[in-house]
This record gives C-alpha cells, structure tokens and sequence, in this order.
C-alpha cells in the first residue's frame, strides 16, 4: 500500500515502516525557538547541561525587536548568553541576518525537502513550503529535544489538495488559503497533515506556498506541505545545498480526504473578525471603514508581498496608518534595492524593522478599542493585534493596500488601473 | 502641614520619579504605584508613616512630565522641600496643587518631623528645634496654591487667566 | 527704555508691556504642540476646566511621537483619544509615523522668530533654533493655555553664551552643547534663558542649530536662542545678560556624558574604550538628514562590531525618505544597522530598543538619566552621531578623529 508523505518522512526518520495513527520516535533535522528560548533554556537546564547538537538548533529574536521593556530586553541577554555557552552557531540576533523565525528557516534553507523540523512556534509549518515535514511544538517538549535529540511523534492521516487552474489578476494565494481554511474549518485538519500538489501549487513561488502552509495551523494541521519541485532546488542550489533526496507520497497513498480545488474560482477575499474561518469574498462586504492596514508578517512580509502593495501604493498616499514589516533584513535589502521601501514611505506607509510586530501585539501597531485593522497576518482573534474590542480582517497583501489607499476594505482591481 | 521626612540627595530626575514607560497613563493611581519605583524600593514603605519629602538640589530635573508630580501627590506626599527645584517640575507642582518649596534642607535629616504652612516664610524643624526660611514664591503661585491648583484657579476666575 | 534680550523682548510683544526679568508677564500664545505621552493629561486638564473648543486650533498641533506606532493597548487608546481631540478641535494632526515632534514643528514650517510656543514637552525649546521662545510645559499648563489662548511666565534672566573660532575635524554641534552643558552644568541655566553668538552658527545647518537648541533645557533653561544676524528679532546692544560665557570651537574635542547625569561630562578620549551593547541614532537631537549622513560616512562599507546593536530612528518621515533616496538606509542597513519608525523611539524608553541588566548604551540623544532608556540598570553615554558611528564599528566608545570618514 502507497505512504502518505507524512508516513514515508517519518518511516524514513524512525528506520521503521510506519502508517498513520503510529507512534515514531525521530531526531529532528533542525529545531527552531524565537523568544521563548529564554523560558525553554531554563527547562532545558533543569534537564542538561550540554544540548545534544548545537548546529541543529536556530534560534531568532523576533518577536519583540527592538525590545520594547527591560524585560524583553533581559529575555534578550539570556538567550544572548545561552546561544553563546552552548555555542550554537544559527543564531539570529537582531542585526542584517535577523527575521521572523519561518522566513529564516526557508530563506537560509534550514528546511529543505525530506527534513524534519520542530519549532516552538505554531507558524513552524510554513517550513513545508520547502518540502520540509514541519511541526510546532510546546516549550517542554523543545527543552526535552535540547536534551536529547529526539521527539515522539504521532504519524498523522494526511488530507491531500489538489489544486488546478490559474488565479485571476487580484487574486492570490492568500486569497486561496483563506478559502482553504474556511472549507475546512478552522479546526478542520486537526492532527492532520496537508499535502498540496497539482499544477496550480507548481505554480506558485516558495513565497506564495509559504503563505500556504503557514496558515496549515489555522486549520489545526500538524504540518502542511507543498510537492518539492526544481523551484526549491533552485533555491537550495543558491545556497549551495545539494544531495538532498526528496521525500514525496506515492501515487497510491491513503488519504483520509482528498480536496480538489481551482485556482480559477479564488478571488480576493477576507477571514472577518473574530476567527480565520469566517470566510467573505470582499466583493460580499458592505462598506467597511478601517482605521489600519498591516502589511507584514511571516505569512506574507516577502518581497513579493512588499512589490505588490508598492505597485498598488506608488505614488498615491494612504488614508490609513499604514504599517509594513518585513519578514526578514533581507528582505528589507532586497526591498530597499529594488526602491520599494521609498515607494512604500513616500505613499505614507510607516516602516518598521523586520520581526512579527504588530501581528503578536506585543511591540508596535497595536489597535486600540473599537478599531478595525486589515492585515496580511494569519490571526484576527479578539485582542490578537491589542484591545479585545478592536477587529481584524485577514487579506491578501493586494486587498490591504488597496484598502489603505481608499480607507475601506476594497479588493484590488488591476482592471480598473489607469 | 506637619509630618516626618523622607530624605532624598540631589539630581532626582523625572525618569527617576516615574519612568516614561510608566507615564502613558490618565490612570493616577497607577502612576502612585510606580513612584520612585527604581530610586527607591521602600517609597510606599515609608510613605506609611511619613509623608514629606526633602531633597538636595535640582529636584525633578528632566521632562515636562506632570505626571512626575502627580505621581507624589497621589501616592501620599503631602511637601516637597528641596534646595531648588527644575523649573518644569516646580510649575508642575504648584499647578497639581502639590506643596512645594525651596531651603536649605542640609537642615533636614531623613525622620525629622517638621512643619510647614505655605506663607509662613519658614519651616520648623521640631526634631533639631530650628527654623528655616523658605524662598518666597511670586503671588500668582501662591494665588495657585491656594485655590489647590491650577484648575481649580481658573475655574475660580471663570477661566481667565489674568485678574 | 532699558535694553532688552531676546526673551524680554518676545514676552513684551506678548503681554503688551514692556517686561524684563524677573517680572511676570501673561501672555498671549502663537503656537501650542501636544504629544501623545503628556497630551492625554492636558486635554483631561483642559476638559476638566470646562474647555469645550480651545481657543486657537489654528496654533493647535497634536502629533504622536512617543510611542509609535503604538506599543500596547493602553497607549493605542491614547492615542486615539488625541486623535479624535484634534479632529474635533481642527488642530493640526500628525500620525505615529510622521516623526518627533520638534523635527515636525521646525521641518513643516510651524514656528517662526519671534514666536512664543507652548510644548507639552521639555525639548520644546528646540524651536529657539528658528528663533522662537519655545518652552515646555506640564499638562494642566498646557491644559489652561488651551482654554484661555494664554500663559503667565515669570520673566527670565539670560546667559549669554559667545561661541568662538573654529570647529575641527569630527567635532561637532552636540560637543558644543555638551561642554557647554558640562561647564554651566545641569541645574547652571535653571530658569534662565540662553543666547548663542557666533559666526560658526550662521554657517552651520539649521540641523546643528537645533541639536543646540534642543539641549539648553539640560540645563534647566527655560529657552535657548542661537542668534542669526539674519533673524528680525534681535537682542538689544546694552541688553543685561546674568552671565556672559566664551567658548573657544577651536578647543571642542568629540565629547560624552557619562551616566547618569547630563553635565557629567568628559572627552571621548577620557572614556575611550569602554564596551558598548547597544547605540541609538536618533531623536530630535540627532535624528536629522545631517546626522545620518555622518554616520554613513564612518559605517558606508563596513559592518558594526559583533555583539553591537544599532538602532536608528529618523526623525521624521521626511528626513527616513531623504535618507531612502541619497542610499543612506541601504548603506546603512547593510552595515547592521536597525532602522525603527520615526518618532522618539529608544529615547524615552517605552519601546524600540530598551537595553538589558548592565547593558552599556551610547545614543545621540539628550538625557541620561537612570532608567531612561527604559531600564534602570543600563548606562548611557550621550554623543554626537559621529562618536556614536565609530564606537559601533569598534565595540568601544572610539574617538572618531583619525577614523576614516572625516567631518561634516
């Protein structure tokens, strides 16, 4: 009988020839943290003195850069500290190489097809946009891999998406996974991991598959996955990463659900407040006047989210406080090189550093009472972005320009385009 | 007034008085709460059984913040006495309504009990047995804190400035 | 008639008597800024003397500079609360993002010489670099000079300060102020109201003027001035100045305060070498074009020393575009560099880039004192941009003469 791509990772991972529903003990390829190292190192010190393989671990400061409290700020020198007595090599301090955690682990190529990855991050699925078997994990359970160099997994069933078709000019892989996820159901794929495939994922760029799998989690998947294809070789090659095998499902796995979806019948759309399944095409809404628009985070901060909005913004001004965060430093030199950073200020768009911002309100952004905000982020539950009385709608970065330009939620319309 | 004193030395600033992470706030207790958080720990301890302040020069040097004073004034500091004072934060307290007043508070050990009524050109030092004189304040200040404030001032003159 | 200074005279035109120092004087305001840290107390205040409509919205300017964009909730709602004020009040309105305010009210034109200018914070007296009498004050100050279109200011007493010679290489207009500081030290000009002179202002940027004027208030000053012969506004010839200081450029060497007092001043080579974890380049006192521009040319090509962070702060969205356009945030951002949204960022400690326990900080901007920056246990040296740009390369306050990059 043919293996899911979760059962034949995690076969391949335990030595063992396992199904869904096994139990697998593996050692991971790479395991990610952000801030919360600092809480894991102390749980981890209670376990050993030395982790198991330093080169195997990535840490980033995300979160909260540039501290905005002391105590961020001394959470910041532990980890510092940390980082340096375990001599951990991958290390993403606030600096040139700095950035949201998911965006390092594929922009350096920490995940690659075939690699197992955990993080103590729910978003550490977006790493499946490199063929990566990527799962979020609590903070203990990272302390106990410190330790040991291994985790216990359950091999998950696996829902395939069979995606054909091309998107429509406005639409976009946002507006896709939004679909996706309002399908489903928020707590659709739950245990589950999901494999996207077919010539419409072929299609998209690593960027727009890592806008894909990391919303998996919103759907309460353990991992999400796109097909590995000469894209992500390409990818890996800049790196100067070769001899990976990829890992893929066969022809005749089981699948527990299979979708089929075409990219022909996306258009832009929006998850309205207060969960991500409350899914309406924004042709659908009534007026909605916002007071913010956030463009940024690790779901959709690349350059190619940047570019958009700035060819939607250049040379007109925004009507809203206009937030952009990139989701990396190289990404911000990448942006600053192509001029879409000047484009970007001069339309009135406050910039500001890589990191996850105004997405985890805890530094930058944050909404007050009785506000509505569209973001590019992956969450709109109450108090996400601040106040519990504010509203978030989830966009495309496309629907959050064209919304900061006329100060309502509004779908871009390239047609309409002078 | 009278009461025992909490002794403080020179250059206390407003970022010591209450930090500017605290400051964003129209909540004054809270403001109370963080008061001298970082200079001194055992502030609302004392303030238990004491409740003026003496201090060397340039009390409250720094901001504008108003919030620096309303801080002391809401956790419980009935007087500051100091050498002299920064000139925001002088004005910032007289128009809180907060008793304030420049000697020479070399005079003032921390624990004295002394008294002080705004006018009376002097303080009393009860536990050395000594007068001290105190700078005069222009009448307008005087005027302030009598009506307990600027607010109150102008509500009394039904909001104008000048007589 | 007695001669007058430029603050008598200002406060004259304004109260429509001749008054000097020492007197008080109630007087008409021309221009009143809030911001969003001591805004919300003042308009409370102002609300609670039963102002409806302030008296001069024209003169009104509301600007969100603390804490942007918004760092938690509660400063979110205040700053709403503000921006609904200004809306309802016609004022004039500056968003998180726009930039400090200082920079905004000079950059955008809103004061002018011989203006009297009320700010809702102690580096309002910025705008003596325009030549206006600009003062600071608390929030029910302002809250009264909202509802009545007026204050009552008791007259100052003025220094006169003489800058003399030349500037040399690597030094700069934050030196001068902070040996000026060190000399009167920081309670020497309380109350008082300073005038500069000197051939060095009329050739140097409005930029450096401001980095000046901006400090005066570390001395206690109620005001500061740095005179151009240019100004319409003028000190008279036998005007009575309290004290008359002479300073020699030719002898300002590149300079810090040591923590954590503003006047606790010393050389750069006096403290050359001691570790730095994190700089700041920014504020209004050195956020400007210029500034950035000087650090650009120590950092253009290299990378800052490990272990250091640099954050930069522009401060105003026109000087970050400015600096977008000459490649100055590219170069920059290349070296390591970490460009925050404009506004006061790191300066007042509220977010954007609080240092750690022990943690030693070198930034541009104008006040040390513990806690600033937002940790009671961290040291900050202030210094020019220059200083700032050369201890990141090195990892240690450096000294920037001699250092490839040269002077403004």
């Amino acid at each position: 009988m043919g293996k899911t791509f979760a059962e034949k990772i995690l076969s391949l991972k335990s030595g063992r020839d396992v199904c869904a529903g096994d139990l697998v003990t593996v050692t991971p390829d790479y395991c990610i943290s952000h801030e919360n190292c600092a809480s894991i190192s102390q749980t981890f010190a209670k376990l050993a003195d030395r982790v198991w393989d330093p080169n195997k671990i990535v840490i980033t400061l995300d979160h909260t850069v540039p501290a905005p409290t002391a105590d961020y700020a001394n959470n910041h020198a532990i980890i510092r500290h940390f980082v340096k007595e375990q001599g951990i090599p991958n290390f993403y301090d606030m600096n040139r190489h700095g950035g949201i955690c998911h965006q390092i682990m594929c922009q350096e190529a920490y995940s690659a097809p075939g690699r197992l990855i955990v993080g103590t991050d729910s978003h550490t699925c977006t790493s499946g946009a490199m063929g990566a078997f990527a799962v979020g994990i609590g903070r203990s359970e990272m302390a106990s891999v410190w330790a040991c160099g291994e985790i216990w997994l359950k091999v998950p069933e696996t829902i395939r998406v069979y995606v054909t078709g091309a998107l429509r000019c406005g639409a976009s892989a946002k507006d896709f996974i939004l679909y996706l996820v309002a399908r489903l159901g928020a707590g659709g794929a739950s245990y589950k991991c999901i494999e996207f495939c077919g010539p419409g994922i072929a299609d998209f760029s690593i960027a727009e598959r890592m806008t894909i799998c990391n919303m998996g989690v919103e759907m309460d998947a353990k991992a999400a996955v796109c097909k590995p294809d000469e894209k992500v070789f390409a990818a890996l090659k800049a790196r100067e990463i070769c001899g990976i095998q990829p890992v893929w499902a066969d022809e005749d796995a089981v699948y527990c659900e299979t979708i089929e979806i075409s990219l022909a019948d996306i258009v832009p759309a929006v998850a309205k407040p207060d969960r991500v399944d409350h899914y309406a095409p924004v042709d659908s809404l009534g007026p909605t006047a916002i007071d913010q628009a956030f463009l940024g985070a690790c779901t959709n901060g690349r350059l190619e989210d940047l570019r958009i909005a700035a060819r939607i913004l250049r040379g007109r001004q925004v009507a809203v406080r206009t937030i952009v965060m990139p989701a990396s430093c190289k990404v911000l030199e990448d942006a600053l090189r192509e001029g879409i950073v000047a484009d970007l200020v001069a339309a009135g768009c406050t910039l500001m550093p890589p990191g996850c911002g105004p997405c985890v309100g805890a530094c930058g952004g944050v909404l007050a009472d009785g506000e509505v905000c569209i973001a590019s982020s992956n969450r709109n539950f109450p108090g996400r972005m601040g106040s519990k009385k504010a509203k978030i709608y989830l966009a495309s970065p496309a629907t959050v320009a064209a919304s900061a330009l006329a100060g309502e939620i509004t779908a871009w319309k390239p047609e309409e385009e002078a | 007034m009278t009461g025992r004193v909490i002794k403080y030395a020179d250059n206390v600033s407003t970022d010591a008085i209450i930090a500017g992470k605290y400051t964003k706030t129209l909540d004054f207790q809270e403001l109370a709460a963080h008061a001298m958080e970082d200079l001194d720990p055992h502030f609302h301890e004392k303030l238990t059984q004491r409740n003026i302040i003496a201090a060397g020069h340039y009390f409250g040097c720094g901001s504008s913040r108003e919030q620096a004073p309303i801080a002391l004034r809401t956790a419980g500091v009935a007087c500051i006495l100091a050498k002299d004072f920064s000139r925001i934060f002088f004005r910032n307290a007289i128009n809180v309504g907060l008793c304030i007043a420049e000697c020479d508070t070399d005079l003032i050990d921390d624990g004295d009990e002394i008294t002080y009524v705004p006018g009376d050109g002097k303080v009393v030092n009860h536990t050395k047995s000594m007068e001290i004189p105190v700078l005069g304040l222009p009448q307008i200040m005087v005027d302030i804190l009598e009506a307990g404030g600027l607010q109150p001032y102008l509500k009394s003159r039904n909001g104008s400035m000048e007589e | 008639m007695r001669g007058m200074t430029i603050a008598e005279k200002i406060l004259s035109a304004h109260s429509g008597k001749a008054v000097y120092a020492g007197d008080i004087a109630f007087c008409h305001i021309d221009k009143m800024m809030a911001h969003d840290a001591n805004g919300p107390i003042a308009v409370r205040a102002f609300q609670q003397m039963g102002g409806s409509r302030v008296a001069n919205p024209e003169g009104l300017y509301i600007i969100m500079d603390h804490a942007c964009p918004a760092p938690y909730e509660r400063i979110a709602n205040l700053q709403k609360m503000m921006r609904e004020f200004a809306h309802a009040q016609g004022a004039t309105f500056y968003e998180a993002g726009e930039g400090v305010c200082h920079q905004l009210m000079v950059e955008r034109g809103h004061v002018h010489a011989g203006e009297l200018v009320l700010g809702t914070d102690s580096h309002t007296c910025t705008y003596g670099a325009v030549g206006a009498f600009a003062t600071g004050v608390g929030a029910t100050d302002m809250g009264a000079a909202l509802l009545t279109g007026k204050s009552w200011f008791r007259v100052p007493q003025t220094i006169r300060i003489n800058l003399n010679g030349t500037l040399r290489s690597c030094c700069t207009a934050k030196d001068i102020i902070l040996t000026v500081i060190g000399r009167l030290t920081a309670a020497g000009a309380n109350y008082r109201s300073l005038e500069f002179y000197g051939e060095y202002l009329e050739k140097c940027p409005l930029a450096d003027r401001m980095t000046i004027c901006n400090m005066v208030v570390e001395m206690g000053a109620k005001c500061g001035f740095t005179c151009l012969p240019t100004w319409e506004i003028q000190a008279d010839a036998d005007a009575d100045y309290s004290r008359v200081l002479d300073v020699n450029l030719d002898e300002i060497v590149p300079s810090v305060a040591k923590p954590h007092m503003v006047d606790n001043y010393a050389p750069v080579s006096e403290v050359a070498g001691t570790k730095i974890h994190t700089a700041f380049l920014g504020s209004c006192t050195n956020g400007r074009i210029e500034d950035l521009r000087a650090a650009e040319r120590f950092l253009k090509g290299k990378q800052i020393a490990h272990g250091v962070r640099l954050i930069v702060t522009p401060a105003s969205r026109g000087v970050f575009l400015q600096a977008l356009q000459e490649g100055i945030v590219a170069e920059l951002t290349k070296a390591g560099a970490v460009f925050f949204t404009p506004g006061c960022g790191a300066c007042v400690g509220t977010h954007g880039g609080v240092p750690a326990d022990g943690e030693v900080a070198i930034s541009t901007a104008n006040r040390n004192f513990q806690g600033r920056m937002g940790n009671s246990r961290a040291f900050i040296y202030l210094a020019s941009p220059e200083t700032v740009a050369v201890s990141c390369l090195t990892g240690y306050i450096t000294d920037p003469r001699g250092m490839e990059g040269g002077s403004r």
